[in-house]
């Protein structure tokens, strides 16, 4: 770890002119990933810059009849709070499906948007990685790359966006709201994170003197038929090897409205809504299920120890949107598959 | 009388451990005290071929960097590195030796600083300059160079002609991959002058005397001018047998400094002290078709460093277990570019019998035969190697008790047979076996006139309950209560005691402790008898026992004289005894514990999710010296098998030579969701052989077979054989 400058911003437009004036700072919030990353000197910040203390921590009602969650929100509290269990179930769901209580505890809104990718190589600055120092090569496409991704891949870079949460806010069309230098703009779920392409260093489209102030979830929730089904090498306290946040609106048996989104398989949260659009006015059955995860697994593309994730996905989507049809979700606390 | 042995009884240290009073080797404070912090090579193998440490000298508050370049001195010959549970062959590594690398993340140079934030920082700025030479961390492609090493046993028959002559043979390879301990304390050493040029170590090991006498060797001091201590160590469990680097380092800077120096490792850099090395095994039995065998071969390659040949028993146990004419084993060893392994947990038996399990479960499914059933059908009452009797065994009863508390007769054969709602149900079970060791071991007991005890000897209580069992015999032998009992141990300045490892702590100082207090009683009926007109007057040491405070006749309980009462009159307010226990080299017997382990799986059909659900683990273990700490070895060894079996495994980049998973977080260990019901048994075996308290010890045997058992569960669920540790998912496909 290298020894690094520590102010607390005193609002949001003060964090916006600190990180303005220094390139090398980075904001702190829950800290659960940067200082993870500052120990093994991923990550060398000149300055950390505190917003952990900024009144960014409500979850209140939006007059169009949706939510809003400051960025500052623990995601122990936000998976918790009622406005949450009972209108967004999936997201709740999500959220304690990842990590442990203590760093849940810890955690923020906006510091699990921004969490960086688990790749073994990014983490062992000992090893080229095109994500920590553009133009080194990426390690893992012939590496160890077990966790890998399958979808949206480039030859330079074939990492994971790791984080659960975001997955459900992908299924339900979030919105990122940001403040920076120029004042506030919105941006939304899908266009937030970004897929390797050449640039792999830049995992999102949040500019470097930008700061994530709330998401917005829109007014549909789908708490009735919905599900978070993640699949990963141990019970609890695992990363995704796949995940599936799915959610659907029913009518009887047809299906009138359908989300799908995948974790553990792209470089940022994977919604198709190809897929979901197969899936609209079908019949809410396995045959229906089984054609939309081809439709969204088409152009998966699997690497030396992580193609068993394209079958793994195929079955785990079926069996997240019969979970979902059924009213059945997932539970995260009792570990047998529903 | 047996107030507290074989009672289920707490840990006596329990409470100083949650409450934080515990100290462990990295928390020691004392004024002045130096940080250091380790720079690690970056590449697997070549040599040095500059450091620059100037900018890290340049920072506020750092006092020295050491490499092999300015460190103090240290013994040159590689024996002198050599410490008791270093491998016979080869030389061990010797930390900032030279300029040599001989595996990734060796440390290479230690910075010294008055914070532990500045020395960090510090060694971020060290520059260091490498020849890079060609390497290879990858047993697969090493195997066929692999070298035989000194045979476990010897063979019996021509084991290859009686199994290709079987009327049925199974035959498989199995693989399980670098597994590292992961104690939840990281290695630590606090060097310490005491004044007058001596220095006491707070070290993390599971030997002090070990330490200190490696420590000696290698720093050319005397017995008497370092003392190693280590009063708590927070799981260990092999990986603390050896003195490792970090402890050499904190000398070598408190020699360069004059000043007292820390040094706790990171936990990347702990994975560097050693691992349960990655092995291959090869197991052939042949049978006749009435579950009769014919024949064992057992071979198996492991890896080992470049310099050091580190091997253990991972074959023997299959020809000794199972009634066989014909046995062969072979082990092997394949060089790789890595650090020397190490013990961890049942050292070769966690792996052979892994092996062996699963091709036993193999076989009885080709012989059409239940497993418990095939075991029993090949059950022997004798060591096979020697054909010795055993001290005891009574691993039939663990069978039927297993069995029984499992519901195994309701176990459906074939495979894929049993399932529940969504999910296959597979049952598996394994037998266990480990060694009943015991080592010379010297215990000191001073007794107060106020009827308090001290015992103190130099073992280590790595988290096993060794404090506790100390207590609980002291103070039966001693006839007092357990609370005016104090442990003394880990301490290199006490009585003799060995490293804490092969499970043979609890009978080696129980019986240390029984002998002196043995002497402490001989000397109590002394002063007793001196009392006037003195009910013992003619009592013999064997005719009496100490008793609630008291020396009584034992067969004449009324006739007793209080200790206190004996002291006094004696005019003595202490008695101080020292003892050494040996045991005999007798070979006429085999000396083992045994297990039946019986699991249940349930995994997902469609998605391949495995969950371990439910686990019985019978254990014969002789005397069972306290319930409670003894289940809960069991237990941990069980929640270590389920881990073997399903999650762990040290991930290498053999273009880099490196550990890719280095972290608790992407080294995958069971956590509470993964550990459902596990039932202990502890079957009655009384054993009055293998040493007067009957005393076999449990650390080990828990894990042993485990993972075969789940393994076998697994196979029995889905069908799907899967002999690659750990068995994830997407193997099942
Ligand atoms: C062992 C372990 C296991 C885990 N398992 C899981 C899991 O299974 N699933 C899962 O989803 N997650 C998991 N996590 C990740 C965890 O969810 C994230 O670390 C956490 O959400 C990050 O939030 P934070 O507030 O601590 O972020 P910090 O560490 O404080 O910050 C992370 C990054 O976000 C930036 N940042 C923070 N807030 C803002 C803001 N408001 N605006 C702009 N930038 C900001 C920081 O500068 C930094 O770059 C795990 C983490 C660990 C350590
Ligand atoms: S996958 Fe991405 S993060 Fe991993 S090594 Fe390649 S470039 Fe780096």
């Amino acid at each position: 770890m290298i020894n690094f400058q520590y102010a607390r911003a005193a609002d949001v437009a003060d964090a916006v002119r600190q990180i303005a004036a220094d390139p090398k700072a980075k904001f702190i919030a829950g800290g659960t990933n940067l200082i993870d990353l500052m120990k093994e000197e991923v990550e060398r910040p000149s300055r950390l810059i505190d917003i952990s203390r900024l009144p960014l921590d409500n979850v209140e009602e939006t007059s169009g009849g949706g939510v809003r969650i400051g960025a500052l929100v623990p995601n122990s509290d936000l998976a918790h709070h009622p406005l949450i269990a009972q209108r967004y179930p999936i997201l709740a769901s999500a959220i304690l499906a990842g990590a442990s209580a203590q760093l849940r505890n810890m955690a923020s809104t906006g510091g699990n948007l921004l969490q960086r990718t688990r790749c073994y190589y990014f983490y062992d600055i000992a090893t080229p990685c095109n994500k920590r120092e553009p133009g080194t090569g990426c390690s893992a496409v012939n590496g160890v790359n077990r966790m890998h991704a399958i979808l949206g891949t480039s030859e330079t870079c074939i990492a994971t966006h790791p984080s659960d949460m975001c997955v459900a806010l992908a299924a339900l069309e979030a919105k990122v709201l940001v403040a920076g230098p120029g004042g506030q703009r919105t941006i939304a779920f899908a266009d937030f994170h970004r897929l390797p392409g050449d640039t792999p260093h830049r995992d999102t489209n949040l500019e470097a003197n930008e700061i994530v102030t709330a998401i917005e979830l829109p007014a549909r929730g789908f708490a009735k038929n919905y599900t978070y089904l993640k699949i990963r090498d141990r019970l609890s306290y695992a990363f995704a090897l796949v995940s599936v946040a799915a959610a659907l609106e029913l009518d009887g048996q047809a299906i009138k409205e359908a989300r799908l989104a995948l974790g553990g398989v792209a470089h940022k949260p994977w919604r198709d809504v190809n897929a979901e659009a197969s899936l609209r006015g079908q019949a809410a059955n396995r045959d229906s299920f089984a054609r939309a995860a081809e439709a969204l697994l088409h152009g998966a593309k699997g690497y030396a120890h992580n193609t068993f994730k394209i079958d793994l996905a195929r079955r785990a989507i079926v069996r997240a949107l019969a979970q979902a049809s059924q009213g059945t979700p997932q539970s995260q606390s009792s570990k047998k598959i529903r | 009388m047996n107030a507290y042995i074989g009672t289920s009884t707490s840990r006596i240290d329990g409470r100083a451990k949650v409450t934080g009073a515990a100290k462990y080797a990295g928390e020691f404070n004392i004024d002045g005290l130096v940080y250091g912090a380790v720079v690690e090579s970056t590449i697997a193998k070549g040599r040095i071929k500059h450091i620059d440490a100037s900018e890290a000298l340049r920072v506020r508050g750092v006092l020295d960097v050491l490499t092999h370049q300015n460190r103090p001195r240290m013994a040159d010959a590689s024996a002198a590195y050599k410490d008791d549970v270093a491998p016979e062959e080869g030389s061990p590594f010797r930390p900032l030796y030279d300029d040599k690398i001989m595996f990734s993340f060796q440390p290479i140079a230690l910075v010294l600083a008055e914070e532990w934030e500045t020395a960090r920082f510090a060694a971020s700025l060290v520059r260091v300059e490498y020849e890079t030479a060609a390497f290879t961390t990858d047993l697969q492609a090493q195997r066929n160079s692999a070298f035989v090493v000194e045979k476990p046993e010897s063979h019996r028959g021509n084991a290859d002609k009686a199994f290709a002559a079987a009327a049925v043979r199974h035959e498989a390879e199995y693989f399980i991959p670098i597994e590292h301990h992961n104690a939840m304390e990281p290695f630590a050493a606090t060097a310490i002058w005491d004044g007058g040029g001596k220095l006491t170590i707070y070290n993390k090991t599971q030997g002090v005397q070990n330490v200190q006498r490696y420590l000696c060797s290698v720093f050319n001091m005397k017995p008497d001018d370092l003392r190693v201590r280590s009063p708590f160590t927070g799981g260990a469990f092999g990986s603390g047998l050896r003195p490792q680097y970090e402890t050499v380092l904190a000398v070598l800077g408190a020699v360069k400094l004059r000043r007292p120096v820390r040094l706790a490792l990171t936990r990347r850099q702990v994975y560097t002290v050693g691992y349960r090395p990655a092995t291959i095994e090869h197991v052939a039995i042949g049978a006749k078709p009435d579950g009769t065998l014919d024949a064992i071969v057992h071979e198996a390659i492991a890896v080992t460093s470049q310099h050091e040949d580190f091997s253990r028993n991972d074959t023997a146990w299959s020809g000794q277990l199972y009634k066989s004419p014909t046995a062969r084993y072979e082990h092997r060893l394949a060089r790789v570019d890595l650090p020397t392994p190490c013990d961890m947990r049942a050292p070769g038996a966690a792996t052979g019998v892994y092996a062996l399990e699963c091709a036993m479960d193999e076989l009885a499914v080709a012989l059409k035969l239940d497993p418990v059933d095939l075991r029993l059908r090949c059950y022997s009452d004798r060591d096979q190697h020697t054909n010795r009797p055993y001290t005891s065994k009574q691993l039939r009863e663990c069978y039927r008790q297993g069995a029984q508390a499992f519901g195994w007769s309701k176990r459906r054969a074939a495979p894929r047979s049993m399932r529940d709602g969504t999910e296959l149900v597979g049952w598996g079970m394994a037998s266990g076996v480990w060694e009943a060791l015991q080592m010379e071991t010297a215990a000191r007991i001073t007794l107060t006139a106020n009827g308090h005890a001290e015992v103190a000897s130099a073992v280590s209580d790595i988290g096993t309950g060794t404090y506790t069992i100390m207590a609980q015999v002291a103070a039966d032998l001693l006839g007092l209560p357990l609370d005016n009992v104090t442990i003394k141990l880990g301490d290199s300045t006490l009585p003799l005691g060995q490293v804490e490892g092969g499970s043979w702590t609890a009978a080696s100082v129980s019986h240390a402790i029984a002998k002196t207090a043995g002497e402490i009683r001989k000397e109590l009926l002394r002063l007793a008898q001196a009392v006037p007109d003195s009910p013992l007057a003619n009592a013999t040491v064997d005719g009496v026992a100490l008793v609630d405070g008291r020396i009584v006749h034992k067969r004449a309980p009324d006739r007793a004289v209080s200790i206190a009462d004996a002291m006094r009159q004696g005019k003595v307010d202490r008695i101080e005894r020292e003892g050494t226990v040996q045991f005999e080299d007798d070979d006429s017997h085999a000396r083992n514990t045994h297990s039946a382990i019986f699991a249940e799986v349930k995994i997902d059909e469609e998605l391949g999710v495995i969950r371990v659900t439910r686990v019985v683990n019978a254990v014969a273990a002789g005397r069972i010296l306290n319930t409670k700490t003894a289940s809960s070895q069991i237990m941990g060894g069980v929640v270590w098998g389920i881990g073997m079996a399903l999650h762990e495994e040290t991930l290498l980049d053999h273009r880099f030579g490196r550990f890719m998973n280095p972290n608790i977080a992407e080294y995958h260990m069971p956590v509470n969701a993964d550990v459902y019901d596990i039932k202990v048994i502890f079957v009655d075996e009384p054993d009055t052989r293998i040493n007067p308290m009957g005393i076999k010890g449990v650390g080990e045997i828990g894990i042993v077979g485990t993972a075969a058992a789940i393994a076998n569960a697994i196979y029995h669920a889905t069908g799907k054989r899967v002999r690659d540790l750990p068995i994830t998912l997407d193997k099942l496909r």
